[in-house]
C-alpha cells in the first residue's frame, strides 16, 4: 500500500460526504419539476444541515447514551461504506479489508444503531418506525446479499472494486442474470433509502413514516448528522448501482489529475441520470401500503434469485 | 315562492319528551342539533331543544327544564350521535342527561363541572385538574399511540388515541374541544352585524355557508325577503366554496397517498380559484359577503364572464385529473376498501353530508329541501355506496362536476336586480333558523333575538359533529399508516365543533 493509494482512498470517502447532499438536493430538484412545482435550490440539503449544525441540541431527559452516540455511529458507518465502495477508481486499499458483505453489515449496524435510538426514548412514534424498519430490514438485506452473489459469481469475487474492474472488461458480454440482479437492486435502493412507493420521504403525516418516525425526537448536530448520513446512503446506494451494473469510466489508477477529472465527470453524469430517473420513479407512483411493503421486497429477492439461478445454469 | 323553511316548534313536557323524539326516529328524522338556552332572567330555569330534519322541514321538540329539575332522558340510544352533543350540553350549558357518558367533552378542566360558561350569570369558573379518562383496551400485545394534538403537519389540533396490535387498529378514541373559543357565549355579546361575521367564522372552510344560514335565521325573525338575485349571488359563493374545499381535499388525498403530482395540480386549480375570487368578490375567501338581506358584492358583466370561463376550464382539467386518480393502479389500491363505513353503519350513526352521500345516503339539502335558487336548479344529489376512501373520493369528484355545472347555470340565469333588501328597523324579538348545505353537510344555525334586537343566544351547528364518530368506526380494522387517509377523506371540522 503506497502513500498514493491512502490518498486517493481519502479522496474517494471525501468527495462522497461531501457530493452526498449534493445529489439528494438534485433528487429533490427533479421531484419539484416533475411534479410542476417551483423547485427548491439545489444546495438547499447543504443549507439544512448547516442550519441544524448551528442550532442547540436538545435530548430528552431520560435518553441513554446510545441515544447520543447512535448519530456518529449512522455517520460513520456510512462514511465507512463510501471507501469501499469503487465510485471513482478501483485503487481502493481499503476494499481489500471488507468486501460487499461486510458492506451489507455496515448497513445492518447503522440500521441496528437507528432502531436503537429511537425505541430508547419511549415515545410510540419512535417504537413504531423502529418496528416498520426492522421489517423492511430483515427483506431487503437478504434480497441485496442475493444481488451482491450474483455479480460475484460472474466476478470469481466478492470486492465490489474486483467485480466493477471484471464487468468493465467485459464491455460487451450480455449477462441476463445481471438484468434480473439490477431490478432487484433498485427495488432494494428504493426500499432502503426510504423512497416512494416504500416510504414517503418528504411527509408530514407522522403515522405513515417509516425512516422518519425513528428520528422524531432527533435535533441540531445529531439531526444534521442523521440527514447528512440519509444522503450519504442515497449516494452509496447509486454508487453501488453504478460499479455492479454501470462500471464504466471508473479510472483503475486516479493518480493522474486528468484521468482522476475524468472520473469525476463521468460520475456526475451518472449521477445526474440517476437522480432524475428516482425522481420519476417517485413521481409516478402511489406509496404502497405498508403491508405490501415484504411483498414488494420478496418480489426484489425473487428477482435476485432468479439472477443467481440464471447465473448458474447458463453459466455465461 | 316559498323562500323560508317549515320550522315546527313542539313543546313537550318531560313525560312527553322521549315518546316524541322516538316516534320522530321511528319516521325516520334525523337529528340535527341539541342545545339549551338559559332562561333564568325570564324565571324558567333553562329550555332544552332538540332539531330534527324529517322530510318537510325542521321540528323542534322543546322541552323546559325548571330549576332543580331532573336530568332529561338521553337520547343517545336513539342517535348515537347526540353522545358527544349531550356531554357539550352538560358542559357549557349545564343541563344533564340522564345516565350516558359522564366525561367532559368540550371542557378541558379550564372550569369545573358544574360551572355553565353559556348561563347568563357565568362570570368565569374554577380550574380543575381531573385528568381525562381514555377507555383503555387491555390484552397480549395491545398498546397506545396518542397522536396529537400538535401534529407534524399545520393542521387543527384534535388528540387521537389508537389502541393497536402491531399495525392493525383495535380502537380509536378522539379527544376534542382544543380550540373551544366561547363562540355561542360570544354570540350574546354582538350586535347583529358583528355577530353575522362571528358565524363565518365558527369553521372558515364553511364561511359562506354558516353566514347564509344566519343571514337566514335573522332574515325569518325580521321579516325580510331577499332579492332573486342575491339568492342566486349566494348559491354562487356556495358553490365556489364547496369547489375550493373539494379541488384542496382531493389534492390532499392524492398527497397523503404519496402521489405528489396531484396535490400540486389541485392545489394549482384552486390557487386559480381563489385567485378570481379575490378578484371578482374582492376577497379570496369571500368571508363577508352574505348579509343580511342579500349579499355585499355585486357582479359585473366581465366578473360574470372570468366566473363563466373559469367553471369550463375547471371542468375540463378536474376530468383530467379525475382520469388520472382513476387510473393509477397504486393509488387506487390505496383508495379502494379502505375506511369503510357501511350504509347500515352510517344510517345508525346517523351520519350525514358528505361521507352519508359515500356510504349510499343520497340526502342533499339542495334536492330535499331546496331553498331559493335551488328549486330552480334541479341538483343531482352525488352518491357512491361503498363507504370507503374511493367512494369519497367519488363523491367530491361528482359533487366538484356538479358544482361546476350549477355555477355556469347560476351565472345564466343570474335574474338582474337588487342585490340586497333595504335596511330595516329591527324587528321585535323572535326566533329563527337556518339550513344550508355546506360542502361538509348541513349546517344549522338557531338565532333568537330579545325585543331590543340584540341576540339572546345562536347556536351554530356544524355537520362534523355526526361524523366524527363514524371516523372511530371507519379506521377499526384498518392499519395505522392508513389513519391519516381516511382522516382526510373525511375532513371534519374540528373548529366547528368546538365552539
Amino acid at each position: 500500500m503506497n502513500a498514493a493509494a491512502v490518498l486517493t482512498q481519502l479522496f474517494a470517502v471525501i468527495v462522497a460526504v461531501a457530493a452526498a447532499p449534493l445529489f439528494l438536493g438534485w433528487v429533490n430538484v427533479c421531484r419539484a419539476w416533475l411534479q410542476n412545482r417551483r423547485a427548491p435550490p439545489l444546495a438547499q440539503p447543504y443549507r439544512t444541515i448547516g442550519k441544524l449544525l448551528h442550532k442547540e441540541a436538545v435530548l430528552a431527559h431520560d435518553v441513554s447514551p446510545l441515544f447520543r452516540f447512535a448519530p456518529y455511529a449512522i455517520f460513520g458507518s456510512m462514511a465507512t461504506a463510501a471507501a469501499i465502495i469503487p465510485a471513482l477508481g478501483l485503487d481502493l486499499p481499503f476494499a481489500r479489508a471488507a468486501d460487499a458483505i461486510a458492506l451489507v453489515g455496515l448497513f445492518a449496524t447503522a440500521r441496528v444503531f437507528a432502531a436503537l435510538a429511537a425505541m430508547d426514548t419511549g415515545t410510540a412514534f419512535g417504537t413504531l418506525g423502529a418496528r416498520r424498519e426492522m421489517m423492511l430490514g430483515f427483506l431487503a438485506e437478504p434480497a441485496l446479499l442475493m444481488v451482491f452473489f450474483t455479480a460475484s459469481l460472474i466476478a470469481g469475487s466478492t470486492e465490489l472494486p474486483v467485480i466493477a474492474g471484471t464487468h468493465q472488461s467485459h464491455t460487451l458480454a450480455v449477462h441476463p442474470s445481471l438484468a434480473f440482479a439490477a431490478i432487484a437492486f433498485l427495488m432494494v435502493l428504493l426500499a432502503e433509502n426510504a423512497r416512494i412507493p416504500v416510504d414517503n420521504p418528504s411527509t408530514h403525516l407522522e403515522l405513515t413514516m417509516i425512516h422518519e418516525a425513528m428520528v422524531l425526537e432527533y435535533s441540531a448536530r445529531h439531526l444534521a448528522l442523521i440527514e447528512w448520513a440519509a444522503a450519504l446512503k442515497l449516494f452509496n446506494y447509486a454508487c453501488m448501482g453504478f460499479a455492479l451494473f454501470l462500471p464504466w469510466g471508473v479510472a483503475v489508477d486516479l493518480a493522474s489529475p486528468p484521468v482522476l477529472a475524468g472520473a469525476l465527470a463521468v460520475l456526475a453524469a451518472k449521477l445526474l441520470l440517476a437522480g432524475a430517473a428516482l425522481a420519476l420513479i417517485e413521481t409516478v407512483n402511489a406509496k404502497i401500503r405498508i403491508f405490501r411493503a415484504p411483498e414488494f421486497l420478496a418480489f426484489a429477492f425473487m428477482l435476485a434469485v432468479l439472477g443467481l439461478l440464471v447465473r448458474l445454469l447458463v453459466q455465461e | 315562492m316559498n323562500a323560508t323553511l317549515a320550522v315546527e316548534h313542539a313543546p313537550v313536557t318531560r313525560e312527553q319528551w322521549l315518546p316524541r323524539i322516538e316516534a320522530l326516529h321511528a319516521a325516520g328524522a334525523r337529528l340535527l342539533t341539541l342545545w339549551a338556552s338559559d332562561e333564568r332572567d325570564h324565571g324558567e330555569g333553562d329550555l332544552l331543544r332538540a332539531a330534527f330534519l324529517q322530510p318537510g322541514g325542521v321540528v323542534i321538540v322543546e322541552l323546559a327544564l325548571p330549576d332543580g329539575a331532573a336530568p332529561y332522558p338521553r337520547i343517545d340510544e336513539l342517535f348515537p350521535a347526540a353522545a358527544r352533543l349531550q356531554r357539550a350540553l352538560r358542559d357549557l350549558s349545564g343541563v344533564q342527561a340522564e345516565g350516558g357518558d359522564r366525561r367532559p367533552w368540550i371542557r378541558h378542566g379550564a372550569w369545573s363541572d358544574g360551572d355553565a360558561p353559556l348561563r347568563r350569570d357565568f362570570r368565569g369558573g374554577t380550574p380543575d385538574p381531573t385528568p381525562y379518562g381514555f377507555v383503555r383496551v387491555r390484552g397480549d400485545g395491545v398498546h397506545e399511540i396518542a397522536v396529537g394534538p400538535v401534529h407534524a403537519g399545520t393542521i387543527e389540533p384534535g388528540h387521537f388515541r389508537f389502541s393497536v396490535v402491531g399495525e392493525k387498529v383495535l380502537r380509536l378514541e378522539q379527544r376534542l374541544g382544543y380550540v373551544h373559543k366561547g363562540i355561542e357565549r360570544r354570540f350574546t355579546e354582538l350586535a347583529p352585524a358583528a355577530a353575522r361575521r362571528l358565524a363565518a367564522r365558527v369553521s372558515g372552510d364553511s364561511a359562506v355557508a354558516f353566514a347564509w344560514a344566519f343571514c337566514l335565521a335573522e332574515e325569518h325573525i325580521r321579516g325580510v325577503s331577499v332579492p332573486p338575485r342575491a339568492t342566486f349571488l349566494r348559491a354562487l359563493l356556495l358553490e365556489r366554496e364547496r369547489i375550493a374545499n373539494h379541488l384542496g381535499d382531493l389534492g390532499a388525498l392524492g398527497n397523503d397517498a404519496g402521489f405528489g403530482v396531484g396535490l400540486a395540480q389541485f392545489m394549482r386549480l384552486k390557487e386559480d380559484l381563489l385567485r378570481v375570487n379575490a378578484q371578482v368578490f374582492g376577497a379570496r375567501y369571500p368571508m363577508d359577503a352574505v348579509v343580511t338581506g342579500g349579499v355585499a358584492i355585486e357582479l359585473t358583466p366581465a366578473g360574470a364572464a372570468l366566473l363563466q370561463q373559469q367553471f369550463s376550464v375547471l371542468a375540463g382539467e378536474t376530468e383530467r385529473l379525475r382520469a388520472i386518480y382513476d387510473d393509477h393502479a397504486g393509488m387506487q389500491d390505496r383508495f379502494l376498501g379502505c375506511g369503510k363505513v357501511p350504509g347500515e353503519l352510517a344510517r345508525r350513526l346517523g351520519v350525514t353530508g358528505l361521507v352519508a352521500r359515500a356510504s349510499g345516503i343520497a340526502r342533499d339539502l339542495r334536492v330535499d329541501l331546496p331553498l331559493p335558487p335551488y328549486d330552480a336548479l334541479a341538483v343531482r344529489c352525488a352518491s357512491a355506496a361503498g363507504g370507503d376512501v374511493a367512494a369519497r373520493v367519488a363523491v367530491r369528484f361528482d359533487e366538484l362536476a356538479e358544482s361546476l355545472r350549477l355555477g355556469g347555470e347560476l351565472l345564466r340565469r343570474l335574474p338582474p336586480g337588487e342585490v340586497c333588501a333595504p335596511a330595516q328597523a329591527p324587528a321585535p324579538g323572535g326566533f329563527g333558523v337556518g339550513l344550508v348545505e355546506g360542502w361538509r353537510g348541513p349546517v344549522f344555525v338557531a338565532l333568537e333575538t330579545a325585543t331590543d334586537g340584540s341576540i339572546r343566544r345562536c347556536h351554530p351547528h356544524d355537520p362534523s359533529w355526526h361524523n366524527w364518530p363514524a371516523l372511530e368506526h371507519a379506521i377499526i380494522g384498518d392499519i395505522v399508516p392508513d389513519f391519516p387517509l381516511i382522516n382526510k377523506s373525511f375532513n371534519l371540522s374540528y373548529s366547528g365543533v368546538d365552539l
